[in-house]
């Protein structure tokens, strides 16, 4: 019997051009982490002494009041963030309701329905979406959206109002997380589009050839292709979508109603998220209160680091069938 | 080369036509093909008879890949292709106006060169998958799984795992897979574009055995690379060949003719190795 080595060491000596641009890429691609982790360690500092203060209330109490005296000191406060963290979540569940179905469907008739000058003129024009200013779909969303969607938000009170989500308080249909969820919608729908057209063009042409061959439809071959192969890839869209959904700021502040009520009812008037919340304060601001804002910023950060976490992990049990 | 190609072809004793193949055949008459403005295929009129082997050879190039995608129509997915003549599937115009192409396409099957089942699918659901993508219904569907593992030579090895995933084959296994999956939808005529080019001698002799019992029921043609495969399965052979123009068919004969006695001097020199 012969004794069996231990595996060697396999090592190379790489040439310096290989060492330096190494070094380069490496700095690269560490630099966005570098920067994430500045910004938590500052959001952290800045915000710890009102987290400390308020322990878990802030994030499970809806209220923000402070007293100060006539020389400014902090006499009495309150923070809670749980109807803004209700609001960012309804808001940003509602765009991606809306989006997915519109931005897949789009994808696919980029892909496989629409002829080339068409797709080319289409493309140009989603991207543009992309680059709209926020605050442009905010002022449109609110002058213009919101009167003629009312109609609808009333429709679906009216015969699926029995759904929890449908049901309102009063008769309040303006500015509710449903229109703010809506601008959202148009506003991800360019994310999700671009990266669901670019998963499903990657779909492996002699299995698409394979599908026709037995005699599929164009909409056979893609339930039974494109769809499978892109699903991961789509999650994964639809997470980034959802990510800048809830963080988006300036549309959402100029369509919802803010107020620090805990709503699940997305018809019903009464929202907000914390990024508006941040930008509606941000301005008076006593020294102290924009702690409890840092603090507010860190709590977002976590969320949706949370919520990235979560769409990791179904892109990674899901997506493995289809490959 | 050449005696012991046409023993080969000898050899396979070409049997009477069967009458349990369905359907009259299929014909193509006067068909050309274009990519874009590349003129790849010239006047190609060839009778496909029921339940016969059809060989179709030649070098890279050549047009003969074309053609057999001429016949089912997978020719027009490339852009900008076009073509021109008729194919007759049992004496109509598979591209007369009005004619639903998925319908010709569950007549005539598809085996490509890469096996190519579905990923996503098991064993089982890639050999029914296309009922479902034809929406095709079927009373029983387990005898129809076996019957098509049976005819593609796979049952055996398969039929215990029929709920795992088509990818867990090995590349010969995945190819009869796809034979499978094209039989079960009940094909006349069963296309083979180099469907051993990418497998192992061993898978190779399983496919050939396949093909063999499969033109008892149904017409079968198969593009080749490979001489001695066509020797051995094929009744008829026709020569493919492109002279810097379009490919054109240069000769068309029963197979022992093409590997002993070819008529055109073009034909011999491939057959007997002297270039491709």
């Amino acid at each position: 019997m012969s004794t069996v080595p231990a595996p060697r060491e396999l090592t190379t000596r790489p040439r310096l051009s290989d060492r330096v641009f190494r070094r380069v890429v490496t700095a690269g691609g560490l630099s966005s982490l570098v920067i994430l982790g500045l910004i938590t360690v500052f959001l952290a500092y800045r915000g710890v002494e009102v987290l400390r203060q308020e322990g878990f209330n802030f994030i499970t109490k809806s209220n923000w009041s402070i007293t100060t005296d006539d020389a400014g000191n902090v006499v009495e406060s309150h923070f809670g963030l749980a109807a803004m963290l209700v609001g960012t979540i309804l808001c940003s569940a509602v765009a991606v309701v809306i989006a997915l179905p519109i931005s897949v469907a789009t994808a696919l008739y980029l892909n496989f329905y629409a002829p080339p000058w068409l797709k080319k003129f289409l493309i140009a024009v989603i991207d543009m979406m992309a680059a709209f200013p926020s605050i442009l779909f905010g002022i449109w969303g609110f002058l213009v959206l919101m009167p003629s969607i009312e109609y609808w938000a009333k429709l679906l009170n009216r015969y699926l109002g029995f759904v929890p989500v449908f049901h309102v308080d009063a008769y309040v249909f303006t500015r509710s997380p449903f229109v703010a969820g809506v601008i959202l919608a148009i506003m991800i729908i360019p994310i999700i589009t671009s990266v669901s057209r670019e998963v499903f063009s990657q779909a492996p042409l002699d299995r698409i050839q394979a599908a026709y061959a037995l005699g599929a439809t164009r909409w056979g071959m893609i339930k039974a292709v494109v769809i499978p192969h892109g699903r991961s890839g789509v999650i994964g869209g639809a997470m980034l979508g959802l990510g800048r959904a809830m963080g988006e700021t300036v549309a959402v502040f100029t369509v919802l109603n803010i107020v620090f009520q805990v709503n699940w009812h997305v018809l019903f008037g009464v929202g907000g998220n914390v990024a508006s919340l941040i930008i509606l304060k941000f301005g008076e601001a006593s020294p102290y209160e924009i702690k409890a804002l840092m603090a507010a910023g860190l709590v977002l950060f976590v969320l949706t680091l949370l919520v990235n976490a979560i769409a990791d992990l179904i892109v990674k049990t899901t997506g493995k069938s289809g490959k | 080369m050449t005696s012991s190609l046409s023993e080969v072809a000898n050899a396979h004793v070409t049997k009477a036509p069967s009458i349990r193949a369905a359907g009259t055949g299929l014909e193509a008459r006067g068909v050309h093909a274009w990519f874009t403005k590349h003129h790849a295929l010239a006047d190609v009129s060839l009778d496909f008879a029921p339940g016969t082997v059809t060989a179709l050879i030649g070098p890279s190039g050549c047009g003969k890949s074309t053609f057999i995608r001429t016949l089912n129509r997978m020719h027009e997915f490339i852009p900008g292709a076009a073509m021109a003549g008729e194919v007759l599937l049992d004496g109509k115009d598979v591209y007369a106006p009005g004619v639903d192409v998925t319908k010709i396409r569950l007549q005539i099957g598809m085996v490509f060169q890469k096996p190519n089942p579905f990923p996503s699918m098991t064993i089982g659901e890639n050999v029914l998958s296309g009922l479902k993508l034809a929406q095709v219904k079927v009373d029983n569907k387990d005898d129809l799984l076996e019957e098509c593992l049976e005819r593609a030579g796979l049952w055996k090895e398969v039929k215990d795992r029929l709920g795992a995933h088509g990818g867990s084959l090995s590349g010969g296994q995945q190819q009869r897979l796809c034979i499978a999956r094209a039989l079960a939808v009940r094909p006349q005529v069963l296309l083979m574009d180099e469907p051993c080019s990418a497998l192992d001698p061993g898978s190779t002799l399983r496919i050939e055995e396949t093909i063999r019992h499969l033109s008892d029921t149904m017409t079968i043609v198969i593009v080749t690379h490979n001489m001695q495969q066509a020797a051995r399965v094929s009744d008829s052979t026709a020569f493919f060949l492109s002279d810097g123009g379009p490919g054109q068919m240069i000769e068309f004969a029963p197979t022992s003719e093409i590997f002993s006695r070819p008529k055109d001097k073009r034909t011999e020199d491939y057959v007997t190795g002297r270039f491709g």
